[in-house]
Parts: structure tokens; C-alpha cells; sequence
């Protein structure tokens, strides 16, 4: 006979769960009684939000699910950015709370929060335990719809009680997915127009999303386009599917993306879309969004296709299985007529490459060059969220799946952070460069505390700007310099805040420490903290408004800003 | 246009909910929706009558479908389906207009189920069509109150 909390307890470690990232409070502790008799590792965040976004780390550096604990009430509601992040970015997450007695729950009792409905929108799916004999199904239902088709998070409420009372436990029934109805395969039949679209195309461009990663298929996508030579564009959350120092890389697309890859996106008359969502970030305005292009959309989860853009053919499909059936095709190399779009782009990419050289106040981008340069791709890349984000996916080339790591869709402040110690605790051995602005930074910097006791591997290295730069780049160029509540006064001094953790820091005030302070960081065994102070008038570009085109991209190329709209192609 | 789902959820507490709040949060706009036991305990049914375009129809067929208690959803609008509603409606009635309503019920074949000195209740059932055809013939009389279901509907032939 087993209880509730050992049964949770074993089923983790039977699904070979290494790492429970957590908060106690009352109504789970007798949930921790047995965690810690138990081989479970158990992870102390600093705050339960800390503790989301480090299993959410956790998941997107290792592909396998996340696991957070916390208690009911404030601690479950602690936990919603984390999960809603999750939701958003499509990751595996399980997060386990402890609810009130069961004969106490709608009573307001205390700590008592409704937290299946308030996590509702923001997870696949949820259960509040109501008898006992229901826990294996629910703990293998909500695995089996965190881990397959497209992931997301999945939180099971379980009443104190629960914890304590013993039952034989065994499957009551089957997982409830099984009695979903399937629809019928229409792959055999869509795919040979497919593929003779793609051949046919003169100027086919990939979009590679975040599915890509998800599905494992960036082996699959490398060989595609070895064949083909069509060149490939990444949202966001597509960032390291492909390759980017690859020679048909041209990078970020959509508002932040890089000139040539929108000027692609623009301009091409086929469009294969792997694993995507066509997020307003990624299409500015849907209506023109590739309006040249016949759009080919590939994913796993049918209510996106056609959610957002018309497009002319979608399949349903695991993004791996249809890579794999195309490169079961012969001849690809036969298509030589895309030779001219291949040229047309690399004139593009001379054209209107990124500033590399800087000069005045520190720049943002040099620090994140400087760091790419000396710490290669062979680290775990962090980004928390704002203009440091769109600079690190601007200027820091990731050659490999889950080696990029931010949040995408949710746009979380703070993620950055615990998502660092998460990916540490994931793939241990391995560096994690942290690039945090310092208003990202100030929302979760209790969990230095946790990178310190575990001695974690994480660079945390703050953008500092002394402003909340990404509301201050809108203020600036939307609001006419209208600055409101983006500023943040010099304080903490954020090298004594990493002496107070025991943390080795340093500060860089001018270019000619750069190179030194990340060489400092880098050789740090364990974790260490740079707080760069880069100059606050600096924007990010391209810039394409919301709702904007191409056509109209603000930016910079050769030495001179444009900031009415992209004028010369 | 008005489209009619059929789904078949699994008898969970919250999937009505879930299956609301999915409608509020994509912004889909709900005519009426009838839960109701079925054949089967473990599963229930639900008549989803929905108002959009081509593509937020399409849109609610597939994000209904994602959710972890939906089975099955049928979207039964052009195929051959028995449909009912029920509607309970307090008509005015004094000694001159009684005999009228109750003449205009038995037309409809509506019932009458209960009398008040100065009203009468009327039970209608029926598609749509003739639910507003029996509300528009009781008007002038005065309707007092009135509470309706939503819709439930059901396949033809077949099976």
C-alpha cells in the first residue's frame, strides 16, 4: 500500500525525472515528508515563480519535461507566469500543487486559491484530484498530454488529504487520450504536391520554427537543405534549429529580424513553414505577410494551421517525420534554377548586414559579440526577455537545438535567470551564458542564491543600460521621446549585490575592459557575474512597427540609420 | 453564418467551463450551449450553436478538438438533423383573449400547462423556426416571462 505522495513520488522517478524544482507551504508538506526519504532531488528555488521558469529551463535545454512543486494558494498562484510561459513557447511542464483538505475546499479557507480555473487558459490541461484511486490515470494522462503532439504544461491540484491516505493504487482506466477520435491521414495525398511545389519554386525560402526543435528534426532540416540549398529564416523560438553560421542561414525574421531574412520573406515565391505559429512578432501585418509566396505550413498541432494566415497548403504533421519523407525523395539537387534568389540574397546580406563596428559608449550588440566570439557555440545560450533579447538573437550565432533558450511567446521579464539555473541543472557540465538587462534581472535575482549553492556554471552578464530599454526604444520612436516610467535609478550597485551572494563580479564601464571582463567570466569555475554598462540611446534595428511591412523597416546599414522606412532594396 | 456542434466530452467536473472559457478567451461567440447526460455516464453532450465566419468556425471545430476532455466534435450543421428546443412562456390572458391563445396553441401544438387568473403558461417545443413562429403569434397578448433551452440536435437515419 502506498500514499498519494509516494505514489507521485515514485511515478516521477519511474519516469526517470532526475531534478523537482519547488517551494513547501503547508497543505504540501506532507508531500515533502516523503520527498525527502525519497532519491528525488529536490531544488529549493527562492521564489515558486523561480522555481517554473528553472523547470521550464530545465525542459527546453534537455527536451524532457520540467517538474515544479509548490504549495496551494499563493504558491500554486506564484507559479502561473512560469507555466503560462510554457503554454506559450509550447515546453513540457508538470507542475504539482497542494490544495487545501478536500472537505475544506470553497470555503476561502487559508491559502485556498481555485488554481485549476485560474491556470485554465495557460495550460494544456488541468485536474483537481477528487479521490485517490484516480491518481495513476491522472499522473499518466497528464504526462502522456505534456510530452506528445505539441507540449505544454499540465498542472494536477492534489487536496492535503491525498498525500496521506493509503490505497492499492493501479490504472482505473485508460488514459483518456485514447478515446479521442483520430482524423483521417491526408499526408500521402498532400505531400507529392508538396514536393513538386518546392521543386518547382525559383525563389523557396524555409521558415524554421520552434517545432523544429520540439520535434527533433534539425538533423533532418541541415540535410534538406544541403540538397536544395534553399535558404532558411528562424523565428525566435527557431533559433538554433539551423545552423547559423551555415552560408543559407540568414537569421532572425519578423519585427527585430535581420534585414536580409525579412527582405527574403518579402520577396520569396514559396514559403515552407516547419513548426511555427505566425506570431504578430514573426507576420506584422498578416495581410501582407510573404504576400508573393505560396505557403506551405507543417505542424503538429492542426488548430494552427490557418489560425493566423491564409496559407495555400498545411499538413498536420510531426515536423521530423515530414522532413524525413521528403529526404526520402531523389534527385533534389536537380533544382539549379534558384542559383539567381541565392545570389540575390548574399548581395542582400552584403548590403544590409548588422553594425559589427562600434564606437562612442559601449554598445549592447559588442557585448554580445564579444561573448560569442570567446565562448563559441558550444555554451547554453540564455536570454531574458526585452532589447538584450533581440540583440542576442540578432548577434549571437547558436549552431544547435535547445541551446538558445528564452521566452518567446510569452515575453516574461525574469524568465532569464532561473531558466539559467534550470538549464544548468539539466545539462550539467556545460556553460550557460546569461544575457539579463537589469530590469529583467531584478525580478527573479533571488535565485543567484541557488546558482551559488550548487556552485551552478551560469555567466550572468546584465545589459545594463539603467533603463528598461525595450519600453524606452517604443517611448523613443513611437511615443516621440515621451520617456514615462522606463528609467531605473543606479541602484542596487549590482557587483556588491553578487558580493552579497558570494558571487565573483566585476563591472565594465568602457570597450577596453570587454574582452577581459567575459575572459574573466568564462574562466570562473562556477558562476559568475559581469554587469556591463552599455549606453541607454541605443536601439534595436530593424525595427518593423507592429502591424508594419517589410517595405517599412526602420534601420541601419552602412554607417547610416534609417528611421523612415526601408527605402532601397 | 449560425453553425451547430455536437461534442462529445468526457463527463468531468470543469469541462463545461473549459469548453466556456475557450470561447470567451478566443473570442468565439456562443448562441446557446445545452449540456446533458448521455446514453453513456462517463460521457457527456453538448449543443454548441456558434455564430462566425468560415475561418472562426473553423477555428472552433479545431481548438474544441485540442481540448484533453472533448471525444468528438461534429459539426452537424449541413447534414440532416433532428433539432429541438424547448421554451416555457407566460402569456396575459383574461376571460376575453383566453379561447384565442388556446386556439393559437393547439396550431402549434404547443400545450398549455398551467392557468393563472390573468396568465397562462405555454410549453412549446420545437426547431428554432417554430419557437420564434409561436413567440411572434403570442406577442400581442402580452408575454409576461419566458425562459427557453438551447438547442439539442441529433443525426438522422443512419447508425
Amino acid at each position: 500500500m502506498k500514499n498519494g505522495a509516494q505514489y507521485i513520488i515514485d511515478f516521477l522517478l519511474k519516469k526517470n525525472v532526475e531534478v523537482v524544482f519547488g517551494y513547501p507551504g503547508g497543505q504540501i508538506l506532507n508531500f515533502y515528508e516523503f520527498l525527502g526519504r525519497s532519491a528525488l532531488r529536490h531544488i529549493l528555488a527562492r521564489h515558486e515563480q523561480g522555481a517554473a521558469h528553472a523547470a521550464c529551463g530545465y525542459a527546453r535545454a534537455t527536451g524532457r519535461p520540467g517538474v515544479c512543486v509548490a504549495t496551494s494558494g499563493p504558491g500554486a498562484t506564484n507559479l502561473v507566469t512560469g507555466i503560462a510561459d510554457a503554454c506559450l513557447d509550447s515546453i513540457p511542464l508538470l507542475a504539482i500543487t497542494g490544495q487545501v483538505h478536500l472537505r475544506d475546499i470553497g470555503k476561502d479557507s487559508f491559502q485556498e486559491a481555485d488554481i485549476t480555473g485560474i491556470v485554465t487558459p495557460v495550460t494544456k490541461h488541468s485536474y483537481l484530484l477528487e479521490n485517490l484511486e484516480q491518481l495513476p490515470s491522472v499522473l499518466d494522462e497528464a504526462w502522456q498530454v505534456a510530452t506528445t503532439g505539441r507540449p505544454g504544461p499540465v498542472l494536477i491540484d492534489v487536496p492535503k488529504n491525498f498525500f496521506l491516505e493509503e490505497q492499492e493504487m493501479r490504472l482505473t482506466h485508460q488514459p483518456l487520450l485514447t478515446r479521442k477520435t483520430k482524423k483521417p491521414d491526408q499526408t500521402e495525398e498532400m505531400l507529392p504536391l508538396i514536393i513538386a511545389k518546392i521543386r518547382k519554386a525559383r525563389q523557396p525560402l524555409i521558415l524554421a520554427g520552434g517545432g523544429l526543435i520540439a520535434a527533433d528534426a534539425c538533423r533532418q532540416l541541415a540535410e534538406l537543405v544541403a540538397l536544395t540549398g534553399i535558404p532558411v529564416v528562424n523565428t525566435l523560438m527557431g533559433k538554433g534549429a539551423y545552423p547559423e553560421e551555415q552560408p543559407q542561414a540568414l537569421g532572425l525574421v519578423g519585427m527585430h529580424g535581420l534585414a536580409p531574412a525579412n527582405l527574403a520573406l518579402n520577396d520569396c515565391d514559396l514559403l515552407l513553414c516547419l513548426g511555427t505559429r505566425f506570431s504578430d512578432r514573426v507576420t506584422g501585418n498578416r495581410r501582407n505577410f510573404a504576400n508573393q509566396a505560396c505557403i506551405i505550413h507543417v505542424d503538429i498541432d492542426g488548430a494552427e494551421l490557418r489560425k493566423n494566415v491564409d496559407v495555400q497548403y498545411t499538413l498536420q504533421m510531426d515536423a521530423a517525420a515530414f522532413l524525413d519523407r521528403l529526404l526520402r525523395e531523389k534527385d533534389w539537387r536537380k533544382n539549379r534554377g534558384i542559383t539567381t534568389w541565392q545570389k540575390r540574397i548574399r548581395q542582400w546580406r552584403q548590403d544590409y548586414d548588422l553594425p559589427r563596428r562600434f564606437t562612442g559608449p559601449l554598445k549592447p550588440q559588442e557585448v554580445i559579440q564579444e561573448a560569442a566570439r570567446q565562448a563559441g557555440s558550444e555554451v547554453i545560450v540564455v536570454a531574458d526577455v526585452g532589447q538584450h533579447q533581440m540583440f542576442t538573437a540578432q548577434y549571437y550565432p547558436v549552431s544547435r537545438g535547445r541551446c538558445f533558450l528564452t521566452s518567446g511567446g510569452l515575453g516574461a521579464m525574469g524568465f532569464g535567470l532561473p531558466a539559467a539555473m534550470g538549464a544548468a541543472f539539466g545539462r550539467p557540465g556545460e556553460t550557460v551564458l546569461l544575457f539579463v538587462g537589469d530590469g529583467g534581472f531584478q525580478m527573479t535575482s533571488q535565485e543567484l542564491a541557488v546558482i551559488r549553492e550548487f556552485n551552478l556554471p551560469v555567466k550572468v552578464l546584465i545589459i545594463n543600460n539603467g533603463k528598461l530599454g525595450m519600453i524606452r526604444q517604443w517611448q523613443d520612436v513611437i511615443f516621440e521621446r515621451h520617456f514615462v516610467a522606463s528609467d531605473l535609478p543606479d541602484c542596487p550597485d549590482f557587483v556588491k549585490l553578487a558580493a552579497a551572494y558570494d558571487l565573483p563580479a566585476r563591472r565594465v564601464t568602457v570597450r577596453e575592459e570587454l574582452a577581459d571582463a567575459v575572459a574573466f567570466a568564462l574562466a570562473v569555475e562556477g558562476p559568475a557575474l559581469v554587469d556591463f554598462r552599455v549606453d541607454p540611446e541605443e536601439l534595436v534595428l530593424p525595427f518593423i512597427l507592429p502591424g508594419g511591412t517589410p517595405a517599412e523597416m526602420l534601420g541601419r546599414w552602412r554607417g547610416e540609420t534609417h528611421l523612415r522606412g526601408f527605402s532601397g532594396k | 453564418m449560425r453553425h451547430t456542434f455536437a461534442v462529445l466530452v468526457e463527463n468531468n467536473p470543469g469541462v463545461l467551463s473549459k469548453v466556456a472559457g475557450l470561447f470567451s478567451r478566443r473570442g468565439f461567440n456562443i448562441e446557446s450551449l445545452v449540456v446533458s447526460e448521455t446514453e453513456d455516464p462517463s460521457a457527456s453532450r453538448m449543443t454548441i450553436v456558434v455564430e462566425g465566419d468560415a475561418r472562426v468556425l473553423e477555428q472552433v471545430g479545431k481548438q474544441l478538438n485540442k481540448q484533453v476532455d472533448v471525444i468528438k466534435v461534429n459539426d452537424i450543421t449541413n447534414e440532416e438533423t433532428v433539432s429541438r428546443q424547448l421554451s416555457l412562456i407566460r402569456v396575459a390572458a383574461d376571460q376575453n383573449t383566453r379561447q384565442e391563445i388556446l386556439q393559437i396553441t393547439e396550431i402549434f401544438r404547443c400545450r398549455v400547462v398551467d392557468i393563472g387568473r390573468k396568465s397562462l403558461i405555454v410549453e412549446a417545443t420545437g426547431d428554432e423556426a417554430k419557437i420564434q413562429a409561436v413567440i411572434r403569434s403570442l406577442k400581442p397578448f402580452g408575454i409576461l416571462e419566458m425562459a427557453r433551452t438551447g438547442q439539442v440536435a441529433m443525426l438522422r437515419g443512419a447508425k
